[in-house]
C-alpha cells in the first residue's frame, strides 16, 4: 500500500482561445522511504503535478478531475484538509533559495513561526527544535546562525534553511521542485546527499521534480517521465534509464551528454526519422573559407579585470577581481572550453574577448594583433567582423521589435553596405537554412519562436559576418536536454564545415566534454589548469578540477 | 508554428492581440474612448458641425448676448447652451476653444516627449557625468512647480517678443512653457527603461557586430522603451490640457480673441455673480469630461501594458 496515491489527476488551464491541459490523467504512487524522480522538459507538467498535490494551482488553472490520497485521506475532498496538511504533513522545497525565504525576518523567526503554526509548542521549545533542525540539515554554529538574516547565508546554506523549514513539522511527504537548479555543482551534490540522508532517516516519501537526468540517476529510486501533461513512463530508475520502452524516453536519454566518453554526435530519435539528412551547409558557397593554419588564433596574456563597485571613492579597496591574471591560447580551428562555477569570471573573459569590456590589465591578441589597444574605429570593425558571440538567454538576445530578417540583415548590411536586396534576401535564406529554420521564419517576430529556435536565429546572426572565432557563452544552459543536443550537433556541424574556432563557455562539464578539444578550468577569476579534454577528465591535476569531476552528477552511475 | 498563414491582415492581428481583448472587456476604456472620439471629431471638424463662427464679428449680435440655455425660460432654441456676453453661441465657442486646448496639449506633450525621451535615452545609455548632469537637471526642474515655470517662460517671452507679435506667438510660447515643465517625467522613465534594456544581450550582440551607438539607441532601444513612455504620455496629455486651461484662466495663455477652454472659463467667471452661470459652467464641465476621459484611458493603458499586472 503506497503512501501517496495520485489517481487520474487532470489539471486544466482555460485560456482565451483554448483550454490547456497541464496534466492529463496522471497516475503516480509514492512509497515511504523512497525518492520518486519526476522528469520532463519545460512545459511537461511536472511542476503542475507537484503543485496539484498541495492544491497550489494558480488561477485560472484548476484540478478538473482525479484524486490525491495521502495515507488514507483524500486531501482534495475538503479544502480545509489541505490548509491543515500543507507545511505539516507535506513539506515543500522550491527552486530559488533567494526568494523562498523572507528577507526581513531572521531564519530563527521564520522557523519558529512555522513550527508554532502547526505544533502547540512554547517559544523556548520551538527555539530548541529549530536549532536541532538547523543542525540536522548541516548548518554549523546553529545557535549563532539562528539569529541571522537570510542574506547572511550563501545560496547552498539558504537551501539548507529552506529544507529545515520544510522539515520542521515532521512531514511525511516532501515535494522538492528543482531544488538544486539554481545552485553550483559542488553545492548541488551536498543538497542531494542531504535529501537522500533525510529520506532514509525520517522515512519520508519524496517527490523530486527536475529536468536533470544526472540528478535523477544519482538520487531517485523510481522515476516518472512526463511529456506535455501526460505520464509517459514510470518505473525503477535503472530500468527507465537503461531500457526505456517509450520513444520519448529513449530520445530523452540519448540526448543527455554522457560524462564518461566523447561521442561525435548526439543520436536524435524522432518519430519519423529524417531520411535525407542534408549534410552540406547552404552558406558554404558564400563562405570565404580560411584554411586552418597551425597557429594560435587567440592569445591571452595576463588578463585581469576588476569591477569598482563604489562610485565615489574609486579606490581599489572596494574593487572585485573578476578575472585575475589569466593567460591561455586558442588554436585556430579548435574548440576551447572554459568551465567554472558562477562568479568564476568565465563570462567576463568572453566579454573582454568580444570587446564589450576593456580589460584592467593584460592583452588579448587575435591573429597576432593586439585588439585591446586598437583605438581606431575602422580598424576595430575588421575584428568585430571576425569575432562573434552567442548568448545564454535566447529571450533577451533578440530584439523583440524587429523581424527575424531585420535581425539577421543588420550585420550583413553593416559590413557590406553595397549588397543588393536580392542577394541580401538569398543570403538570409541561406543562413536560416544553415541553422535548420525555414525561409518563412524571416517574416516573423522572435516571440513566435521557441527557445531552441531563437538560439538558432542567434547563431544565424553570428554567422552572418563570416566570423573566424565564435564565442559561445552558455549557449544551451537555458534549453531542454533534447533541444540542447540539437543545438550542440548544429554547432559541431558548423564548426566542421566552416573551419570555425569556438570558445565554449559552460558550467556543465558533460557538455564541455562533448564539445571541446581543450579545456581551461576557472575558479574565482584564476585559471586552475588548461589541458586536453581527455586529460582533464581522466587525469585531472588540480585539486579543484578533481573536486568538480567528483561532484558532477553522472547518469552513468546507474549502470554500476 | 510554421503552419500559420503568412498573410494575416493587420486587422486580424489586432483582433487577436491581448490589448484588443482587454479593451473590449473594459467598459471604462470603451466609454472613455467613445467620448474622446466624439470630442476630437467635433473639435477638429468644428466648421462642418456648428452653424456659427464665434470668431466672425459680423455674425454676432449683441442683442442676443446673455441668452440662457435653451431649456430655461428665456432660452432660444437656436442657442442650445445659450450665448456669452458678446452673443457668441456657447456650444460653438466651446468646440472652437477645445480645438485650441487640444492642439496646445498635444503639441506640448509631443515637445516634452521628444525632449525628455531624447535626454533620458542618451543619459541612460551613455551614463557617467553626462547622465549625472541630465538627471540633476530633472531634479532641479521638478522643484519648480510647473505652473510657476510656465509663468516664468511666459514672462520672459513677453519681455523678448514685441507686443504686436505677442498675440500671434502666444500659442507657441504656451506650448513651449507647458512642454518645458513636463519633460523630466519622460526623461526619468525613459532613462530607467534604458538602463534595463541596455544590459540585455541583444544590445551586446549589436555592439559586437559593430553597430554604432546612435543606431543602437534609436533602432534597438527606443522601440523597446516606448510602452511606459506612451502611458505617461497619455496621462501627461490630460495634465497639459489642464495646465493650458490654468494658464489661460490666469490670463497668460491664449488671447481672448481666439479663446481656449481656460479663456472661456475666465471670461465667464466675471458673470458668475450676476447670475449668468452657463458662460463659465459649460466650458468647465467640458474640460472636466475631457481630462477625465483621457485619464481613464491612460489608467486602462497602464494596467494593460504593465507586464506585472498581466493575468
Amino acid at each position: 500500500m503506497s503512501f501517496l496515491k495520485i489517481k487520474n489527476l487532470s489539471v486544466d488551464y482555460p485560456m482565451r482561445k483554448e483550454t490547456v491541459y497541464a496534466a492529463k490523467d496522471v497516475n503516480i504512487e509514492v512509497n515511504k522511504g523512497e525518492i520518486l524522480g519526476l522528469v520532463g522538459e519545460s512545459g511537461s507538467g511536472k511542476s503542475t503535478v507537484g503543485n496539484a498535490i498541495i492544491n497550489l494551482i494558480d488561477a485560472p488553472g484548476k484540478v478538473s478531475s482525479g484524486s490525491v490520497i495521502l495515507g488514507d485521506l483524500n486531501i482534495h475532498e475538503d479544502p480545509k484538509n489541505i490548509v491543515k496538511y500543507r507545511g505539516k504533513k507535506i513539506g515543500l522545497i522550491f527552486q530559488d533559495p533567494q526568494t523562498s525565504l523572507n528577507p526581513i525576518l531572521t531564519v530563527g523567526e521564520q522557523l519558529i513561526e512555522t513550527i508554532q503554526t502547526h505544533l502547540d509548542l512554547t517559544n523556548d521549545e520551538a527555539k530548541n527544535k529549530s536549532i536541532e533542525l538547523l543542525k540536522e540539515v548541516g548548518i554549523k554554529d546553529a545557535e549563532k546562525r539562528f539569529n541571522n538574516y537570510p542574506h547572511q547565508f550563501s545560496g547552498g546554506m539558504r537551501q539548507r534553511v529552506v529544507i529545515s523549514l520544510a522539515l520542521c513539522c515532521e512531514p511525511e511527504l516532501l515535494i522538492a521542485d528543482e531544488p538544486t537548479t539554481a545552485l553550483d555543482v559542488s553545492i548541488q551534490s551536498q543538497i542531494l546527499d542531504l535529501i537522500k540522508r533525510l529520506t532514509k532517516e525520517r522515512n519520508l516519501a519524496v517527490i523530486l521534480i527536475t529536468h536533470d537526468m544526472g540528478v535523477i540517476a544519482e538520487t531517485a529510486d523510481r522515476v516518472a517521465v512526463m511529456k506535455s501533461g501526460n505520464l509517459v513512463e514510470i518505473g525503477e530508475t535503472k530500468e527507465i534509464l537503461t531500457k526505456p520502452k517509450q520513444i520519448y524516453t529513449k530520445s530523452l536519454v540519448s540526448s543527455v551528454p554522457p560524462t564518461n566518453k566523447k561521442i561525435s554526435r548526439f543520436v536524435i530519435i524522432e518519430k519519423e526519422n529524417k531520411s535525407n539528412q542534408n549534410n552540406n551547409i547552404k552558406i558554404l558557397n558564400r563562405w570565404n573559407k580560411k584554411e586552418i593554419i597551425e597557429q594560435d588564433l587567440v592569445k591571452i596574456n595576463n588578463l585581469s579585470k576588476s569591477f569598482d563597485d563604489n562610485f565615489f571613492t574609486e579606490s581599489s579597496k572596494n574593487s572585485v577581481m573578476a578575472v585575475d591574471n589569466v593567460s591561455f591560447e586558442i588554436k585556430e580551428g579548435e574548440s576551447f572550453g572554459l568551465v567554472g562555477e558562477s562568479g568564476s569570471g568565465k563570462s567576463t573573459i568572453a566579454k573582454m574577448i568580444v570587446n564589450l569590456f576593456k580589460p584592467s590589465s593584460g592583452d588579448i591578441f587575435f591573429d597576432n594583433v593586439c585588439i585591446t589597444k586598437i583605438k581606431n574605429k575602422l580598424e576595430m570593425m575588421k575584428f568585430r567582423k571576425q569575432i562573434q558571440m552567442i548568448f545564454q538567454d535566447p529571450y533577451s538576445s533578440l530584439n523583440g521589435r524587429l523581424k527575424v530578417k531585420d535581425i539577421i540583415s543588420e550585420p550583413i548590411i553593416l559590413h557590406n553596405p553595397s549588397i543588393s536586396s536580392n542577394d541580401l534576401n538569398s543570403y538570409i535564406f541561406d543562413l536560416l537554412e544553415s541553422v535548420e529554420l525555414s525561409q518563412k521564419s524571416s517574416d516573423r517576430y522572435p516571440h513566435e519562436f521557441s527557445g531552441g529556435q531563437r538560439q538558432r536565429i542567434s547563431i544565424a546572426r553570428a554567422l552572418a559576418t563570416q566570423p573566424r572565432l565564435l564565442v559561445c557563452d552558455e549557449p544551451t544552459s537555458a534549453l531542454d536536454v533534447s533541444i540542447q543536443a540539437q543545438i550542440l550537433n548544429l554547432l559541431k556541424d558548423l564548426q566542421e564545415q566552416l573551419n570555425l574556432t569556438i570558445l565554449f563557455i559552460s558550467h556543465d562539464l558533460p557538455v564541455v566534454r562533448q564539445m571541446c578539444d581543450r579545456i581551461g578550468v576557472l575558479k574565482d577569476g584564476k585559471l586552475c589548469e588548461v589541458a586536453n579534454t581527455e586529460e582533464i577528465f581522466l587525469k585531472p591535476q588540480h585539486d579543484y578540477t578533481k573536486k568538480l569531476l567528483h561532484l558532477m552528477p553522472k547518469i552513468e552511475s546507474i549502470y554500476n | 508554428m510554421f503552419q500559420v498563414d503568412n498573410n494575416i491582415s493587420t486587422w486580424h492581428r489586432i483582433k487577436d492581440s491581448d490589448i484588443y481583448h482587454s479593451f473590449i472587456k473594459s467598459p471604462t476604456a470603451i466609454v472613455s474612448s467613445i467620448i474622446l472620439f466624439i470630442i476630437f471629431f467635433c473639435s477638429f471638424f468644428v466648421e462642418l458641425i456648428t452653424p456659427y463662427n464665434p470668431f466672425d464679428p459680423s455674425s454676432l449680435s449683441l442683442m442676443e448676448a446673455f441668452t440662457p440655455p435653451s431649456w430655461t425660460e428665456d432660452g432660444m432654441a437656436k442657442f442650445i447652451l445659450g450665448t456669452d456676453g458678446q452673443g457668441r453661441d456657447m456650444l460653438s465657442t466651446i468646440l472652437y476653444g477645445s480645438r485650441i486646448s487640444l492642439i496646445v496639449g498635444f503639441s506640448a506633450i509631443l515637445f516634452s516627449l521628444i525632449l525628455g525621451v531624447g535626454l533620458g535615452l542618451t543619459a541612460g545609455y551613455f551614463g557617467g557625468k553626462y547622465e549625472m548632469v541630465v538627471m540633476r537637471l530633472t531634479d532641479v526642474q521638478l522643484t519648480v512647480p510647473s505652473i510657476l515655470m510656465a509663468l516664468l517662460v511666459d514672462g520672459i517671452a513677453r519681455g523678448v517678443i514685441s507686443r504686436e507679435m505677442h498675440d500671434e506667438m502666444a500659442i507657441y510660447v504656451l506650448i513651449f512653457a507647458i512642454g518645458i515643465s513636463e519633460w523630466p517625467q519622460f526623461a526619468r522613465v525613459s532613462r530607467a527603461a534604458t538602463l534595463v534594456e541596455k544590459n540585455k544581450d541583444y544590445v551586446s550582440a549589436s555592439t559586437i557586430i559593430g553597430v554604432s551607438n546612435i543606431i543602437i539607441m534609436f533602432k534597438h532601444i527606443l522601440p523597446n522603451i516606448l510602452r511606459p513612455v506612451l502611458v505617461i504620455g497619455t496621462i501627461g496629455l490630460a495634465l497639459a490640457i489642464i495646465a493650458e486651461s490654468t494658464l489661460s484662466f490666469l490670463g497668460v495663455g491664449v488671447p481672448p480673441t481666439t479663446p481656449s477652454l481656460g479663456t472661456l472659463i475666465r471670461l465667464g467667471n466675471d458673470f458668475l455673480f450676476s447670475g449668468e452661470w452657463w458662460i463659465t459652467f459649460f466650458p468647465a464641465i467640458f474640460l472636466v469630461i475631457l481630462a477625465f476621459s483621457i485619464n481613464l484611458l491612460g489608467d486602462w493603458m497602464r494596467d494593460t501594458l504593465n507586464p506585472r499586472l498581466k493575468k
